[in-house]
């Protein structure tokens, strides 16, 4: 087929400098040739219209009910689909971005194609009974993703699973983390793209039907129906999204029915946004210079649209919320970042989208992730700091890093921290293993420390009280390769069950159809690890048993080196780990020929993990939390904030690049006595961990005092916010563990 | 060499015994390090990398850091070790932040100060001495060693305790003439320096006093910046791990409005950079504004 350009094309893009993205379905080359760096200052920026702040109003009232009493209104019988709702509002008249995910704000939708077991529990658990027949209908003929993957583990993995030094993994829900490329909805409209989709769906094969050709054919269709249905949906709610926006406004809301349809579809867990700033300002720059559009007006659009994002819930059962506490969704939104071509792409809806948190006040999503370069304007990077320490909403990712190592500019995080290239990337999510209990397994024989069960190969028993370090090196080398076994056997499985039963047509249907995937891995208890490695090595350590002989605790005889003081000795074990266990992966068959990639976050899931731990030879005890993502063990960063961030900056992201997350807290004091010289301290700190290849850090800026009080009176502090390891969190909706867990965390102070 | 001589040099030492000559390594000064903040952003302009020296003369009822007090313990590093530490922390300095010496009191160990901010300055890199002033004296040969030091040193921050010579003694066990003396010496020079006065309720809070200090640091010329370092009991757990008796007990931190009141006395917000005056021309003799 010959892509012509139209007549409505035309004067939907009049104004538009031209290029190739005209005759191909190219956003980058859209933004490249069009958008305008912004190096000015937030000076232009303007406060809430007064309907973006009477709906903000109407949201946070919605929002304080729904923390009383959990969840507000759930859907037990309408299976969610693109089209399963009719229109919802918050207050229809009020609205300029409209669309929820179902009929009213902040009722949840019904999801069993996950997992059956998983929606019915998620009801029951909130107080509702799910409809029979869909139970039925999901149990008896309608085969789910969780069914799938339970009919294929096998004993290893399950009994794994059981112990949890696997733990999280998607096997009862979305596996989320796709950054659809949502603006080409707004530039091309649906029925262009259903024609791209038509057209690689004949080019798809060369005639012999093979499965994986079979696959990619049904794969196509499906991509193709969910694109009829977002024509549908956008039309219940008045627009016809079939032909490429005219203006900022209806540029927002088609690429927002874009992500209203993955919503609606998929319960994952993550569903981003993706990386839409410089896009959208290409519009409303237009609209502005058109004469049609003032800074008020296109501030209340970010506004809106942001709101529309602090809206996604999804149902969840009590065991996902002790791990992934607040409702997290990760509505990613990352922002800034620079150009191949060197310009950064700072815009003044970068501005505009922080300035939503002066107007709407701080919440968890969306999650917002500024990719930072040296090359951003100063202004710029002055301003979201001084967003960060007014609230502590920002996490930083490195640019530089990870334009290299994607080798594109137009990637987005999806998720947490994970860069995904946003016209053809996609991550296969693989929640995480437990590393502090690999070291255990490697000192019990492969047995559990805590259930006893022999989970991994059974290796001969340790041959003193004190623990020989060659010895203990030799049997964790074969527990990891134990693990690193069993972990990718039970993603591959996971995968293609997803694939096969739970697709993400809507959002595949926004990305090319030739994708690049990645196979993500994580590490939790990576300094947990990496300190009783130490300990042992250096520390001269004795393991006390009981009477099955499992470990129940250790004492080190001298002091070792700890992860988190720019001390090699220690820091280079945590890079050994996680280079160890990427190439032990690496080996294997992984589902689609992905890309391993591996990762250092946890999420809020360091809790939980400590929580079904035993004693470690570092010295935490039975139950402790472990620190998030890759951060040093609690206490024992005790050289600096700087050398802690060095500490984690030499973890390679080349192996880890589904993230390095870095949760740093520090009080506003110790950045400065002035609000000047904190954002100015800040602005360094953040430039001087890039510079060292820092991958990600979340700031949080705050008294441990403040959290203290908040813990004790949660009704004077509704909005505040923190970060935790990759996203955001209402402090208030942590469960007491976890408010513990971060008030004794490492605040770094100076006296 | 005279018998006299030989009598005044040893007086001389006596008076200032850190001309003692401190140990080498490596051809290079020792210096006795407390420990190293790798991130101060309150200790100078920007971040900077600050190594806490061992030692002090003074016995401040309200020191935080008593643990410094002891002279010629602690950890013995060379400047060059010093200096490679800071090293790594140089992408965060930006184009303000540095190397910030402070203590204990610098001033006791100066040879190695000097030695290692002279290696500063070779690479480029802003140095700045955080001191309480007691070690100053203008006579030889120390006068002219601190000279040497200040040759390499950016900008100086200078506590000052209590105006009151009287009312500082008690405080610090010592008398401030010669403090107030380095601030002149410093404005003299056009050396860049930051002035703090600790706030401690009931003890350096008289509005009498601090108008006093105000006074007084009008006259200087050098002043870029005027602080309150209101007093904080963080660090008094250590008095009891160390066995000795905390004076100030009871003596709550001032809050932020008593701060407020403080920095209004003081005028600290007049104190924005350079003020209109050349180096060379003296303190004392410029009318007080």
């Amino acid at each position: 087929m010959m892509n012509t350009v139209d007549e409505t094309q035309t004067s939907a893009w009049s104004g538009f400098k031209k290029g190739q993205w005209q005759t191909e379905i190219d956003i980058r080359d859209f933004i490249e040739k069009n958008f305008v760096p912004y190096d000015g200052d937030e000076s232009f920026l303007e406060g809430p219209t007064d309907a973006t702040t009477t709906l903000n109003d109407k949201l946070t009232d919605l929002k304080m009910k729904q923390r009383k009493v959990g969840v507000l209104d759930a859907d037990t019988k309408v299976v969610s689909t693109i089209t399963s709702h009719g229109p919802g509002y918050l207050d229809k008249d009020l609205e300029k971005i409209v669309g929820l995910q179902t009929d009213k704000p902040l009722k949840r939708s019904l999801m069993p194609q996950g997992g059956i077991r998983m929606a019915v529990d998620a009801l029951e658990t909130n107080g509702y009974k799910i409809d029979p027949e869909v139970e039925y209908f999901y149990s008896k003929v309608q085969k789910t993703h969780n069914e799938g993957v339970f009919d294929a583990y096998d004993a290893d993995i399950r009994h794994a699973r059981h112990n949890k030094i696997l733990t999280g993994l998607p096997d009862a829900y979305g596996r989320g983390r796709i950054v659809a490329d949502f603006p080409r909805i707004a530039l091309y409209g649906i029925d262009r793209l259903i024609a791209g989709k038509q057209e690689d769906l004949d080019l798809t094969g060369d005639g012999e039907m093979t499965s994986d050709v079979i696959e990619q054919r049904e794969h196509i269709s499906d991509q193709i129906k969910a694109l009829k249905d977002m024509k549908e949906m956008a039309k219940s709610y008045g627009c016809d999204i079939s032909k490429p926006a005219t203006n900022a406004q209806e540029a927002i809301q088609w690429l927002y029915f874009g992500y209203l349809a993955a919503i609606k579809t998929q319960n994952g867990a993550a569903m981003s946004i993706g990386r839409i700033d410089t896009f959208v300002d290409i519009f409303i720059a237009r609209d502005l210079e058109r004469g049609v559009l003032n800074e008020k007006e296109a501030q209340e659009l970010v506004d809106q649209f942001t709101m529309k994002l602090r809206m996604v819930f999804f149902m969840r059962t009590p065991e996902y919320n002790s791990l992934f506490t607040g409702d997290p969704i990760w509505a990613t939104l990352s922002l800034a970042g620079t150009g191949l071509d060197g310009r950064h792409h700072v815009t003044k809806t970068a501005y505009r989208f922080l300035n939503t948190l002066h107007n709407m006040g701080a919440a968890p999503e969306p999650n917002i992730t500024l990719l930072w370069s040296d090359n951003l304007p100063t202004p710029f990077k002055r301003y979201a700091s001084s967003v960060s320490i007014e609230s502590s909403t920002i996490q930083y990712e490195n640019d530089d890093l990870m334009k290299r190592q994607w080798g594109t500019d137009y990637y987005g995080i999806a998720c947490c921290v994970s860069a995904q290239p946003v016209d053809s990337g996609v991550q296969f999510f693989g929640a995480r293993a437990n590393l502090a209990k690999t070291v255990l397994y490697a000192l019990n024989e492969g047995r559990d420390e805590l259930t006893g069960q022999q989970v991994g190969p059974e290796l001969k028993k340790m041959s003193s009280e004190y623990i020989d370090y060659d010895e203990f090196m030799g049997k964790l080398d074969k527990m990891m390769d134990w693990l690193a076994d069993v972990y990718v056997n039970a993603l591959n499985i996971i995968h293609y069950m997803h694939d096969k039963y739970y697709y993400e047509s809507a959002q595949l249907a926004l990305k090319n159809t030739k994708l690049d995937y990645t196979f993500a891995t994580g590490l939790s208890g990576l300094s947990v690890a990496a300190d009783s490695i130490s300990a042992i090595k250096y520390g001269h350590v004795k393991a006390i048993r009981n009477e099955d002989g499992l470990t129940v605790g250790f004492k080190a005889d001298k002091d070792y080196p700890r992860y988190g003081n720019n001390d090699d000795r220690a820091d280079e074990i945590v890079v050994w780990l996680v280079k160890q266990m990427y190439q032990k992966m690496n080996t294997h068959h992984l589902y689609k020929d992905a890309q391993l990639s591996t990762s250092a976050l946890t999420i809020t899931s360091n809790v939980v993990y400590g929580k079904n731990t035993g004693a470690t030879p570092n010295g935490r005890e039975l139950g402790e939390p472990f620190a998030p993502g890759a951060n040093p063990a609690y206490g024992a960063d005790i050289s600096g904030a700087l050398a802690s961030l060095l500490s984690v900056a030499k973890i390679p992201y080349k192996y880890a690049t589904d993230g390095i997350s870095n949760t740093f807290a520090v009080t506003p004091t110790t950045l400065g006595k002035v609000e000047d010289e904190q954002e100015d301290t800040l602005v360094n700190m953040i430039d001087g961990y890039m510079k060292n290849s820092g991958h990600h850090i979340n700031v949080n800026v705050f008294k441990r005092e403040t959290l203290i009080d908040a813990q004790k009176h949660p009704e004077q502090y509704p909005t505040l916010t923190i970060r935790v390891s990759g996203y955001c969190v209402y402090f208030a909706d942590l469960t007491k563990e976890q408010q513990d867990d971060v008030i004794s965390r490492t605040f770094h102070t100076s006296m | 060499m005279s018998t006299e001589t030989k009598t005044r040099i040893r007086k001389t030492r006596k008076r200032n015994p850190r001309l003692r000559p401190l140990p080498m390594r490596d051809g290079q000064v020792e210096g006795y390090v407390h420990s190293i903040e790798t991130f101060g952003a309150v200790d100078g302009p920007g971040i900077r990398f600050v190594a806490f020296m061992q030692g002090c003369n003074m016995r401040c009822k309200f020191c935080h850091n008593p643990d410094t007090w002891k002279k010629n313990v602690g950890d013995k590093m060379t400047s060059d070790e010093v200096l490679n530490q800071a090293l790594s922390y140089k992408d965060f300095w930006g184009d303000k932040g540095g190397i910030t010496l402070s203590g204990g009191e610098i001033l006791l160990q100066i040879e190695f100060a000097t030695e290692l901010f002279t290696k500063c300055h070779k690479l480029g890199i802003s140095t700045c001495l955080d001191t309480c002033g007691q070690p100053f004296t203008r006579r030889e040969p120390w006068f002219s060693q601190f000279n040497k030091l200040l040759d390499v040193t950016d900008i100086v921050l200078l506590d000052i305790k209590h105006i009151n010579s009287a009312e500082h003694r008690k405080l610090t066990g010592y008398p401030n003439e010669n403090i107030l003396d380095l601030a002149r010496y410093l404005s003299d020079i056009g050396k860049p320096m930051w002035v703090r006065q600790v706030l401690i309720p009931t003890i350096t809070d008289n509005p009498k006093f601090l108008t006093e200090t105000s006074d007084f640091v009008k006259t200087l010329h050098n002043v870029e910046k005027f602080e309150v370092l209101p007093y904080h009991t963080m660090g008094v757990h250590k008095y009891a791990e160390m066995g000795v008796k905390y004076r100030l007990d009871g003596i709550e931190p001032p809050s932020d409005e008593h701060v407020a009141r403080a920095q209004r006395l003081l005028h600290c917000a007049d104190y924005q950079g350079y003020r209109d005056w050349q180096p060379g021309d003296s303190t004392l003799e410029k009318p007080v504004s």
